[in-house]
């Protein structure tokens, strides 16, 4: 019959503390290595951490995309520029309309009918863009806020972001993977009663941002998972390529709606929330500050987006009419060519790049004269700020992980693309 | 408006710089590949261009390049130059834009990195590389990033087909790599 300690060490695998050795008592003096990921329930996206820590706190972390990779490019290369677009959704599928716009802008800039489309199909970008923006926003804080064991402001945020899926989806037939926007315009016009619902919709959320701030701003346990945890410095954001809500966290008063006008966004008034310690906190702040930039901008939208058509009045790149290619062999055989060859877009090279919710999304597309793009490349943020991370998460704690990588924002689709 | 960038760089750098262009609202310079980190470095450093924030770092292959409705001359024969390494740079303080191209043989795709002036193009060199193959001398960790390490070949080259599938085959070979044992 073993004694009482050696039948505990057999039973539960280890000794009590006082039956520990000096040298036992002691943390293993030498570095650990732990993976982190690919699927981690606390990791917004699929992506590995190779953590090499020392104790709790990490001396390096290797971080490793690409487990989400679905040759977006490649495979964009081998259909029409019409038929990227749902590949486009997939990039960032918490706000693909705006993937939309800048895939849409991009084409139009190789063809010259950039600045060109009408000014109620600018207008219905601008609105679902924005309304995109919001359920970005609205995911980010959700999440991250629920990772620090906020739970119901995650429940508050997924509510209001599920009015917005249900408006885009009356708009588009889909809940999230639109494919709303066509070059030289939108595909269909808003429904009937849209207006009205969208400001009922926005008065709600109005209510709910006021109820999260409530619980969060104020609360102690978030401040001080969040404050001081990540922080960047201005310069080291520039160098880095940051941009969006996390360079404006660090200072960089950078917004490309602002900074490089698209679309109808100079008629359009607004603010650039900037912060100034380029902490957790401040990218929730600023975020926070950008959804009611949005609901401000949608406001206005609805206000002046005038009546008119939705799709440029350019043979090269509009559907003919339907009744007019039911009707007519002309027409029908246009129908034929623009869905089976493509839009010809003439041989060129643009970059064009649009405010999405992580920050600068561009869409760099070299054109030889057929209807597929001869390269398509994507300039996405997720990648850029997911690159930062090394950096954010060294010496810091593994619970700290949590919240730099929430306020990151990384969407594995638009950063393994 | 970047125009001015276009002539101050043909007035100070003339022998490194192949031409220089607009397309669609964009200015580009080609530069030669030999002088591309000292035209970087000024591009970075001078007040008058700052050129502080990264864009993106990308590649063309030129392989399959027949472009219709152009003249037959502008289709890539093999004694061009088959790769075309992009670097999209942006100045905060002047808010001009400019894409810096550097033309590479299809033998020896080499050129020096960008990662040491503006970090954010670690990991987008590190994709070139991962892409097309383009292998960036001085770069600090130039191993694959989307593609795993027993990947054969360059998936956006335009001679890697499409439907091509790749099983992955462990290999003992990569265990001990040096990056990897690093973390031991």
């Amino acid at each position: 019959m073993p004694d009482q300690s050696t039948l505990k060490q057999l039973v539960l695998g280890r000794k009590d503390v006082q039956d520990l050795s000096d040298e036992e008592h002691a943390l293993p003096p030498d570095l650990m290595t732990v993976n982190m990921g690919p699927s981690h329930p606390a990791m917004h996206g699929t992506v590995r951490i190779v953590l090499t820590v020392d104790g709790e706190k990490i001396v390096k972390g290797d971080v490793q995309p690409g487990y989400l990779h679905r040759c977006f490019e490649k495979e964009s290369e081998h259909a029409t520029y019409t038929q990227v677009f749902p590949y486009t959704d997939r990039l960032n599928y918490v706000s693909p309309m705006i993937n939309n716009c800048g895939w849409a802008m991009a084409v139009e800039k190789v063809l010259g009918i950039y600045g060109k489309v009408p000014k109620r199909a600018e207008y219905i970008r601008v609105i679902v863009s924005e309304m995109s923006r919001m359920t970005d926003h609205l995911t980010c804080i959700g999440a991250s806020a629920m990772e620090l064991g906020a739970f119901t402001a995650f429940l508050y945020f997924l509510k209001a972001r599920e009015w917005l899926y249900e408006l885009l989806e009356t708009v588009s037939g889909a809940r999230l993977t639109h494919s709303y926007v066509r070059v030289g315009g939108v595909s269909k016009d808003l429904p009937a009663g849209f207006d009205a619902s969208l400001t009922n919709c926005l008065e709600r959320i109005d209510g709910v941002i006021a109820e999260v701030e409530g619980l969060l701003n104020n609360n102690k346990i978030f401040y001080d998972r969040m404050s001081g945890i990540g922080a960047m410095t201005k310069a080291d954001a520039i160098a880095s390529g940051c941009v969006g809500p996390i360079a404006r966290a660090c200072g960089v008063d950078y917004d490309v709606r602002r900074d490089y006008p698209y679309s109808v966004y100079p008629e359009l008034e607004f603010d650039v929330p900037v912060g100034t310690s380029g902490d957790c906190l401040d990218r929730y702040l600023v975020r926070v500050e950008e959804l009611k930039q949005c609901i401000r901008i949608l406001r206005q939208c609805l206000k002046q987006i005038p009546a008119g058509p939705i799709m440029i009045d350019d043979h090269r790149v509009a559907l003919p009419p339907k009744t007019d290619a039911y009707n007519t062999i002309e027409s029908m055989i246009r129908h034929f060519k623009h869905i089976m060859d493509g839009i010809r877009v003439p041989a060129g090279e643009a970059y064009a790049f649009v405010e999405g919710g992580n920050g600068e999304l561009g869409f760099f597309i070299v054109a030889d004269g057929t209807g597929r793009p001869y390269k398509a490349y994507c300039r996405s943020p997720s990648f850029v700020h997911l690159s930062t991370s090394e950096q954010l998460i060294k010496g810091h704690l593994i619970a700290d992980v949590v919240p730099i990588f929430g306020m990151i924002n990384m969407i594995g689709g638009e950063c393994d693309k | 408006m970047a125009q001015k960038v276009l002539d101050a760089l043909t007035a100070k750098w003339a022998d490194a710089i192949v031409r220089t262009g607009s397309a669609h609202g964009d200015e580009i310079v080609w530069v030669k590949r030999d002088s591309l980190l000292d035209v970087a470095t000024w591009l970075r450093d001078d007040p008058a261009m700052a050129f502080d924030s990264p864009v993106f770092c990308t590649c063309i292959d030129w392989l399959d390049w027949h472009p219709t409705g152009r003249p037959p001359s502008e289709t890539w024969t093999e004694d061009k130059p088959r790769f075309t390494v992009c670097y999209q740079l942006r100045s905060l303080a002047h808010h001009h834009r400019l894409r810096v191209e550097v033309e590479l043989p299809e033998h020896d795709p080499r050129l020096s990195s960008l990662a040491g002036l503006w970090p954010a193009f670690n990991w987008q060199e590190r994709e070139t590389f991962d892409m097309y193959g383009i292998r960036f001398d001085g770069h600090p960790d130039l191993r694959r990033i989307y593609m795993y390490e027993e990947f054969i070949g360059y998936p956006l080259r335009k001679d890697y087909p499409k439907e091509k599938r790749q099983p992955l085959v462990r290999r003992d070979d990569l265990i001990d790599a040096p990056h990897k044992a690093e973390h031991k």
